[in-house]
């Protein structure tokens, strides 16, 4: 319910009255379940009361009647456009908190995957920018290669959306053949289809009319509003977890971090865009590295950790120590440690965070998510208080707000 | 416009050491529990101090902790007095370091200043903390709930609430690690 119902006009306003107006929270151009209650002057919009909690699950208290390695698929539901890095994100966190050292190639066979979805999610942002303004093409075109990104998935995990990827340790397999046949078709024809959904996008007379200048924001609000993520960059701020605090060996890759000026929807698109060129960068720096492996480093795809790591199902029926540990750690009978753990990493939208405290008891004692989404979103009052109602629709998109993520 | 990327971690002119030295030269005793779990300095500052501290990191011409990442809130049923704390963990982003401070309140009487002038990102994160552990943001300009419905008359993430019915027998708490029900 919105609070202030009466809402004076702008001077100069040829209305009688204002106009209140229920956006979502099932409405077609919200992308999630959210409500914002407007306050309209004719077309202009005076105010914004946002509604979140629709979709609130209780992860966080779910969290802690689970044991860690079942955690991971409450955070696939949380930016579920690039779930592999939530997931990632929860196993570094475990391995931060347990003292598990990975190997360098399940840190480069991360990197792969969360590049990966770094670019489906901006992906998925980008062309929904282009659909809000209008350029349904854009959209339609780029889904055949999430689609290939989502078959590189199922071909890692067996799933495509909430992929419940990896372990605490590594990786429940090795990558397969048909996964790195599908990557390098990816590497290959990825390119030149980025590049045309630039040409599609970045002169457009209209995009640039519909975009440029709407929700801008300066870099001095955005860090007051903890922004991070593509949408901090846009208003040219460089930070960026990958780079700041790096994790699974990130400061082993050559990159840059695109950045913007003024933080308005056309500045995100481009940032997003260029973030996707780096993730290519980076994802064919990583298959290298992996490619030029030797020995038995270029076999491993977990960490020695026979403690943590869930094993592989045919080891368990066939081999008296994986069994032995697959029943300790199922039963929780190995030790965790107490302590607090916060972990950090670049999810699609920004810093997603993990404050993980355990007590040395089997589940969590609490554990909290650091969700960018719901952090940002609540600037978009700030964001569209002036612009056209249009305009709302637009900067909710380019915003890239997940409901999964903002609820938890 | 890129910025290139050196390689490892940036820029770390600021140590642990540093930030704790200021902050004790400034606030003395007053603050405790001085500790580094891995590697992320911690600390304890008493609950009518929590503004000032934060205010002192962020105007502070060597600290520039002007960035909240996150503010959440922790319960613990078994210290009597101090139930509830409230935690915030803090960015520089100039020297890239982060902290971390706890601030315990009773539950009785949850009254904890709010951060939101400071900082516009601790508006929801206030709310989502109220909703949940219902730590009362003094000061805060819209304190309802966030992501449960209003007419809640409970707050949810403390640990009187489990989450599955405790008159069970068959399924024991001593299974995760505990021992015995949490009363």
């Amino acid at each position: 319910m919105s609070t202030e119902h009466h809402i004076k006009l702008p001077e100069g306003s040829i209305e009688k009255t204002t106009t209140t107006l229920n956006l979502g929270p099932t409405h077609p151009a919200t992308h999630g379940v959210f409500q914002n209650i407007l306050e309209l002057d004719g077309e202009r919009i005076v105010s914004a009361e946002q509604t979140v909690g629709y979709i609130h699950r209780a992860f966080e208290k779910l969290a802690e009647r689970r044991p860690l390695y079942q955690i991971t698929t409450l955070t696939d539901r949380l930016n579920y456009c690039s779930s592999p890095i939530n997931n990632m994100g929860w196993h570094l966190t475990c391995e931060k908190l347990l003292g598990v050292k990975t190997p360098k190639r399940v840190d480069y066979l991360r990197v792969i995957i969360m590049e990966l979805s770094r670019i489906s999610d901006h992906l998925i942002c980008n062309s929904v920018v282009g659909v809000d303004s209008g350029a349904f093409t854009g959209f339609l075109y780029v889904m055949q290669y999430r689609e290939l990104i989502y078959e590189i998935y199922e071909e890692v995990c067996g799933s495509r959306l909430t992929t419940n990827m990896g372990r605490i340790g590594g990786f429940e397999r090795n990558f397969t053949n048909v996964a790195w046949e599908k990557l390098e078709r990816f590497m290959a024809e990825y390119p030149a289809v980025l590049k045309e959904f630039e040409h599609l996008f970045n002169r457009n007379r209209i995009f640039m009319e519909r975009t440029i200048g709407a929700g801008p924001i300066s870099a001095e609000r955005a860090l007051n509003y903890g922004f991070t993520g593509p949408n901090l960059r846009a208003a040219g701020v460089d930070y960026d977890v990958r780079v700041h605090t790096p994790y699974s060996s990130y400061e082993d890759f050559e990159f840059d971090i695109p950045v913007g000026s003024t933080g308005d929807c056309y500045d995100r698109f481009l940032v997003r865009n260029g973030e996707m060129w780096q993730s290519l960068r980076i994802i064919e720096q990583a298959y290298r590295k992996i490619q030029d492996m030797k020995g038995a480093e270029a076999d491993v795809y977990h960490a020695d950790a026979p403690e943590y790591y869930l094993p592989e199902k045919k080891d368990v029926y066939t081999k008296m120590e994986a069994l032995i540990w697959h029943f300790k750690i199922v039963m929780g009978e190995t030790e965790i440690p107490p302590g607090e753990v916060y972990q950090a990493v670049e999810g699609g939208n920004g810093e997603l965070g993990f404050y993980l405290i355990s007590d040395g008891g089997r589940t969590p004692y609490r554990l909290h998510f650091r969700r960018p989404c719901f952090i940002y979103y609540q600037a978009y009052s700030e964001l569209t208080k002036g612009a056209m109602l249009s305009d709302a629709i637009i900067v909710m998109s380019s915003l890239n707000l997940i409901a999964g993520e903002m609820d938890a | 416009m890129v910025v290139p990327n050196g390689g490892g971690p940036l820029y770390m002119a600021l140590t642990n050491e540093t930030i704790k030295d200021r902050l004790v030269a400034k606030f003395g005793e007053q603050l405790s529990h001085f500790e580094e779990p891995y590697g992320l300095l911690t600390f304890e500052v008493p609950k009518e101090l929590n503004l000032k501290v934060m205010q002192f990191l962020f105007d502070d011409e060597e600290l520039h902790f002007q960035f909240l990442t996150d503010l959440t809130a922790v319960h613990y049923p078994d210290q009597v007095g101090r139930e509830l704390a409230v935690v915030y963990h803090l960015h520089n982003l100039t020297d890239n370091i982060r902290l971390r401070f706890k601030v315990f309140t009773s539950i009785e009487q949850p009254d904890i200043f709010t951060a939101t002038q400071l900082y516009s990102a601790a508006n929801w994160m206030e709310r989502e903390t109220y909703d949940f552990f219902g730590i009362n943001f003094v000061g805060h300009p819209n304190l309802k709930r966030i992501l449960n419905v209003d007419e809640m008359e409970y707050f949810p993430m403390r640990k009187e609430f489990p989450l599955e019915d405790q008159t069970r027998i068959d399924k024991d708490d001593a299974m995760f690690g505990r021992g015995g029900h949490i009363q």
